[in-house]
Order: C-alpha cells, then structure tokens, then sequence
C-alpha cells in the first residue's frame, strides 16, 4: 500500500468512529437524519460500483431493497434476527445474477426499463400471494431502536467501502473501467464482459437486500407500496450521479447535501417535494454532468496547471 | 517455410449478410513465424475474414482452427485468450485511461494473463518495444495518430499473441509515419512473430509478407508470393478492371 492509500485509510477510520458516536452527542433528530444519510450512503455508494464503470443505469434498488424487507418481516418470527442479515443478501445477490443474466446483454435503455420494471413485477407477485393468505401486510415487532439500526447500516457501509476499494484493485474492478471504455475492446482483449458484468451486478442486489432487511423494523408494518416504493431506487440514482460515480467517496458527497434539501424541503414546502427532485436532476444533468467529484477534479486540475 | 507448423486454417470459411455472401468458402493457412497478407479491393471481404477469425463475427458456414482447435463461433474473448489478438481498422482506445493501463488491457486479460507488478512492468516492456515509453502517463486524447496506432499494437502485443491480426495498421500514415509504421511491423517479423495483415499499402505488401492471399468479392483469387500475386492477371482485373488487364 502507498502512502496516500494510508492516509485514506485513516481518514476513514475517523470518519467512522466519529459517524458511530453521533447517538451519544447528536440529537433524537439528528440520529433520524443519520440513519436516513447511513441508509442512502450504502444504496448510492453499492449502486455506483456497478453502474459507474459500466455506465448502466440500474432502477433495480427498489426490488432488492424490497425483497430484503420481507426476508426480515417473513423470517424475524421463526429465525435469529442476525441470520436474516445473511440470507437477505443471497437472495438480492441470487436475483441479481438472475436479472443480470437475463438482461445484461442488452443495451442501455433496456436495461433500465427492465429493472424498473423488475421492482413492480416483485411488488405485485408479493401483493397477490398476500391477497391469497387474505394479509395486506406484516408487522415486524422487534426491541431494535433507531440507534442499533444506525450502527448496523454504518457497519454495512464501512463493508461496501472496504469491498468498493477492493474491487478496484482487483482484476475484476480493472475489467469493468475497460468495459465502461469500450466493450469490444474490452472482448477481444479477452475478458468475458457478460459475466464480469452479472458478478458485479450481485453486488448491489445483495447490498440493497441487507439494507431492507436491516431497515425493516424502523417501518413495524411492511406492506408492497412502502417496501418497493420506486421512489427509493430514483433517488439512490440521483444522489450517486450528483456526487460523481468517478470514485468510491463520490456518491457519498451526493447523498449528504441531498438528504439536507430533502429535509429542508419536506418541512418547507411538503407538498412541492417530488417538483424538487425534478429540478435536482436537470440540475445534475445540466450544470454537473460528472457530479461534485467532476467538479472538484476540475479544479485540482486548474490548481496544478495554475502553480505548475 | 513448408516444414513450419500450421497455426492457423480457415476451411469454408463463409459468413452472409441475409442474401449477400461477404466471404466465400475461403481456404488458408498460416504458419508458424510467416507475416500473412489478405488483399484485394474494397469491399471484397478481407474485414469480414479477419472478424470471423477474433470472433466479431460468427461464420456462418466452415471451420476455423487454431493450432488444432476449431476456434469458429467461439466468442471474441474466449478466442483472444487462445492467442489470436488484433488490432481495429479505426484505432480503439480505452479513453477514461492512461496509455499505460490501455496497454496493462491486453497483459492482464490477454492470453497469457499478468497481474500487479508483472503486468505494469510487461506493459512498460511494450511500450518500450513500440517506442511509446515516454508517454506511459499520458492520456490517450493527446496522442498523434501514429502514436495511437503504436499505443494499440502494444496493447495486442502484451498479450503474448500466438496470431497477430493488423487490420489496416498503416492507412492513413502520412509518408515519414508509414516508413516508420513498415519498419516497426518489419520488426515484429524479424521477431518471428505470426501475423496475418489486411492492407492496402503495397509497398508494405511487398516487402513485409511472405505469402499473400488475394480476395475479390468475397472468394478467395490468387495465392502466392506477392510479386507472383500482383502480376497475376486474375488479381490486376480485380482491382483495375477488365481494360487494363
């Protein structure tokens, strides 16, 4: 390991204990809004190791998340808590696989409509099967509060940094930046691109599994509207694209000033919330193409070319 | 040249385009160490040969075999990691990387596959064996022409290639660029290096191939040496037309 790898290292050790002390010195409110910004920095950051390098954009969040919902509100009655964890994670990364196989040979556009759809059709097999066992819903009554919800998420988002760094040293993380560049380059360099591209699709599924089952209890009643709400998965979207994919910290910087202006927003104006989001993604697609890491890269570059 | 072993064949090899036959059972062979040239006029099908041996495309028809196994229909990676590597006829670069990691591409998923160290320090080698050494940081959007040519056929090399694929490596080369881009693949040829070229360029035809094969509407014409080849009358109507053969 370099020398900068060292200091990022330590950087983020910090970064994480004095996140994981915010229970005893913030606020009720304050601890509301860490597991909210914990939650999305795990979505946006998992998100943006598969759909950065490879440039697909994934609407799929929604559905992992959900299944991971009801993997805690099926199980929590029969099974240890902390083996749902676990299993939430191989169904998300056993659906992914299935999902990428099955799609990621299309291209772009496709490759959206079906994750967005993949959300509504989970939803709705979940709705039906509920309507044959004449439930609308489940109730997950556990003694975990808001704070052992944030440790888990934060923990959770210290283990997608450590893989995200991994995978970037990795041959794995060098194939799909080659992919990103160029498939047919990358093909006739010999990389298999189809099952570079399904093995980091896993990735996200299983994350965002872990992350619905670790934040179910929050909700105490599950039902397929709030569990697969597809809001979630546009605005894990948006927060990974306006903090740049370009690097593993990137989406973070997206997710905290946008969990701030959601906040601020949902107080001030509650019921011009979805006219916000709209407006934040033409900003992001107009002023900052390559999110705020673009924008701080551009000008450590003008900075370098300016002294050197 | 005859005792060499053969590297690669193309038997039948066919491939059509819904009604149009773009390559017509063609038949060949490559040796071991011979720089292979696959000529004739536009359109005639030589791209389209080339593609179904890295496995751009699938053949429709016939068999291609490396070193014994049939490699037809595989797909391009799978082939690649066989050892038949190639370069594109409008340069491919991988833009968002240095000119170092463009040519790390081809050494650490190529056919004999390095890593780390291994790799960085193989790629180096390349570059240095293309004479592009001296820009392994930069970007690969401040290169001159040439120079992306070069930056490609390293990235082909640090695979360690058992075929070496040059789809039009020298066109577009101003005068000084082509002398330099003939003695650069001359180079690989003293190397002993197997390669089959596809190109326009006849005096890089004349004095870098040992064999050629000549193609017209997708069949295969004439094969031989290429002074035999381009006197051959068949090849001078093929390109000229009937009144100047």
């Amino acid at each position: 390991m370099t020398a900068t790898e060292w200091r990022d290292l330590g950087l983020a050790l910090v970064v994480l204990v004095v996140a994981a002390g915010l229970p005893f010195f913030g606020t009720p409110y304050y601890l509301t809004l860490g597991v909210t910004i914990a939650m999305y920095a795990v979505l946006a950051t998992s998100w943006a190791l598969f759909s950065g390098p490879t440039h697909y954009i994934s609407l799929a969040t929604a559905a992992f998340f959900g299944l991971g919902t009801y993997v805690t509100a099926v199980g929590i009655d029969h099974l240890p808590y902390w083996l749902l964890l676990p299993i939430a994670g191989v169904i998300g990364a056993v659906v992914a696989g299935l999902v990428g196989l099955a799609t990621l040979r299309l291209s772009g556009v496709y490759f959206v409509i079906f994750t967005l759809g993949l959300a509504e059709f989970i939803r709705q097999v979940i709705t039906w099967a509920q309507n044959l066992m004449g439930t609308r819903g489940l109730y997950v009554l556990t003694d975990l509060g808001e704070r052992e919800i944030y440790w888990q998420l934060l923990g959770l988002a210290a283990l997608v940094f450590l893989g995200g760094w991994l995978i970037g040293r990795s041959r794995l993380g060098f194939a799909l930046r080659i992919i990103g560049d160029d498939e047919e380059v990358a093909r006739h360099s010999g990389i298999d691109t189809a099952r570079a591209k399904v093995m980091l699709f896993m990735v996200p599924g299983a994350v965002a599994s872990i992350t619905g089952a670790i934040i179910a209890p929050r909700y105490v009643y599950i039902e397929p509207a709030l569990a697969f709400a597809p809001i979630l998965s546009f605005t894990v979207v948006i927060m990974a694209l306006l903090g740049g994919t370009g690097r593993l910290w990137g989406p973070l910087v997206g997710v905290i000033p946008f969990t701030f202006l959601t906040e601020w927003v949902a107080r001030w104006f509650p019921n011009q919330s979805t006219l916000v989001m709209g407006l934040a993604f033409l900003v992001i697609v107009f002023l900052l193409p390559k999110g705020f890491v673009g924008l701080i890269d551009g000008a450590r570059a003008r900075a370098r070319g300016a002294f050197a | 040249m005859t005792t060499a072993a053969t590297v690669l064949s193309l038997r039948g090899a066919t491939r059509r385009f819904g009604g149009l036959t773009a390559v017509d059972e063609i038949d060949f062979d490559v040796a071991e160490h011979e720089v292979m040239g696959l000529i004739g006029p536009n359109g005639s099908g030589k791209s389209t040969t080339l593609n179904l041996i890295s496995g751009a495309l699938a053949p429709s028809g016939g068999d291609i075999v490396l070193r014994g196994q049939s490699i037809g229909g595989l797909p391009a990676q799978a082939i690649a990691r066989l050892g038949v590597a190639r370069t594109f006829q409008l340069v491919r670069l991988l833009p968002s990387m240095t000119v170092l990691e463009n040519v790390k591409a081809g050494a650490v998923f190529g056919h004999r596959r390095r890593w780390g160290w291994d790799a960085d320090a193989h790629a180096m080698r390349m570059l240095e064996r293309v004479g592009m050494a001296r820009a392994a940081r930069s970007r690969v959007g401040q290169l001159t022409y040439i120079d992306t040519k070069r930056v490609e056929l390293a990235r082909v090399l640090a695979s360690d290639p058992r075929v070496l694929l040059l789809d039009e490596w020298l066109a577009g080369l101003n005068p000084t660029e082509l002398q330099e881009g003939i003695a650069l693949i001359r180079s690989l040829r003293d190397e002993g290096r197997t390669i089959i070229l596809v190109e326009h360029v006849m005096d890089a035809i004349r004095s870098l191939c040992d064999r050629c094969v000549v193609m017209a509407s997708g069949r295969k014409i004439a094969e031989g040496t290429p002074d035999a080849v381009l006197s051959d009358r068949e090849v001078i109507r093929a390109y000229l037309g009937d009144d100047d053969a």
